[in-house]
């Protein structure tokens, strides 16, 4: 598969997900099993997604600049701190670890 | 215009403008992903969900071409969200192909929340439209700059951009930990994605995370007994 066709394919698949609600019975997903499955898998992805970029390099677990950066980043985002801000902080952080040497 | 309405306006620019604001750093992600700047710019401009776009370059940077098939199920189990605020936006919408198939593109969680916020019927559909049309217009030209921007940046990693990728992550993570529930199925689905990595292919870790979700969802442990709204 080429990266054009995972783009095109994935982001057709998403926009159908989209347009389907406007097409479908609502009674089939109103049922709070499958409502609440879908809140869940959104907060199960996220988190899987913050780890596996915080703590995996390839196939390998790797604990580097990335990790003190996230906990800098929770602690900014437990105050309230705007989102790029908060972005932007984390990477200073990673980069001037990475300059010092320190956590490569 | 009405005091609802004007409002429904306010909180749909002020939305529309902090969210266009994180493109930049969707665009300038993605092409140190891999992607190039025309792939970017496609998926903000058809796929147009964060959460889905977040996760497929997140995947195609950990796991080049073989996460390709890991990043559609991520991204599209993303998007199953928006199906559920597409019918729950169906009815304030009202009739019209066009004017669904326009709605169904730009319904995101932010459009949606903004909407369903509003008391009355003409401030919610102000307020979807004004906010996904917004974030429509300020996404995309965020994202392009992001992309035009990243490609000058050259050795990512340098400039802990790849830091700054997780806490997008964590960003997007936030505010739906409001609850015991969330914060367990959280917890242990990085717990699961972080374990599994070494014995996986790329990209597998996170669906094996979503099982949690899965599992959790339908035996609603540790959840409340009413009925989610």
């Amino acid at each position: 598969m080429s990266l054009w066709t995972l783009v095109i394919v994935a982001a057709i698949i998403v926009l159908a997900l989209k347009l389907a609600g406007y097409l479908v019975p609502p009674a089939l997903f109103e049922k709070p099993g499958p409502a609440r499955v879908s809140t869940l898998l959104t907060v199960a992805l996220l988190a899987a997604l913050v780890a596996v970029n915080t703590v995996t390099t390839g196939q390998q677990i790797v604990l580097d600049a990335r990790l003190p950066a996230i906990a800098l980043a929770c602690a900014l985002f437990a105050l309230r701190v705007p989102f790029i801000v908060v972005l932007i902080a984390a990477a200073l952080c990673a980069a001037l670890l990475r300059m010092a040497g320190l956590g490569v | 215009m009405q005091p609802t309405s004007r409002a429904a306006l306010r909180s749909a620019l002020s939305v529309a403008i902090a969210v266009s604001a994180y493109g930049l750093s969707f665009g300038a992600l993605s092409v140190a992903a891999g992607l190039d700047v025309w792939q970017t710019c496609v998926l903000s401009l058809l796929m147009f969900s964060g959460g889905s776009q977040f996760a497929l370059i997140g995947l195609v940077a950990s796991g080049g071409l073989s996460a390709a098939p890991a990043a559609i199920v991520a991204s599209t189990l993303l998007g199953v969200r928006n199906t559920l605020y597409a019918i729950r936006m169906s009815p304030i919408i009202g009739p019209g192909f066009a004017k669904r198939v326009a709605a169904g593109w730009i319904t995101i969680d932010e459009s949606t929340a903004v909407a369903t916020a509003q008391p009355d019927l003409p401030s919610q559909r102000l307020g979807f439209w004004v906010t996904g049309i917004g974030i429509f217009i300020g996404w995309n030209l965020t994202t392009l700059a992001g992309a035009l921007l990243g490609n000058l940046l050259g050795d990512v990693r340098q400039y802990g951009l790849d830091a700054a990728a997780a806490a997008a992550f964590l960003g997007l993570l936030w505010p739906r930990l409001s609850q015991l529930q969330p914060v367990v199925v959280a917890v242990a689905a990085a717990v699961v994605a972080v374990v599994v990595t070494p014995w996986v292919p790329p990209g597998v870790p996170i669906i094996a995370a979503a099982v949690v979700a899965v599992v959790v969802g339908l035996t609603n442990w540790l959840g409340r007994r009413e009925v989610v709204a």
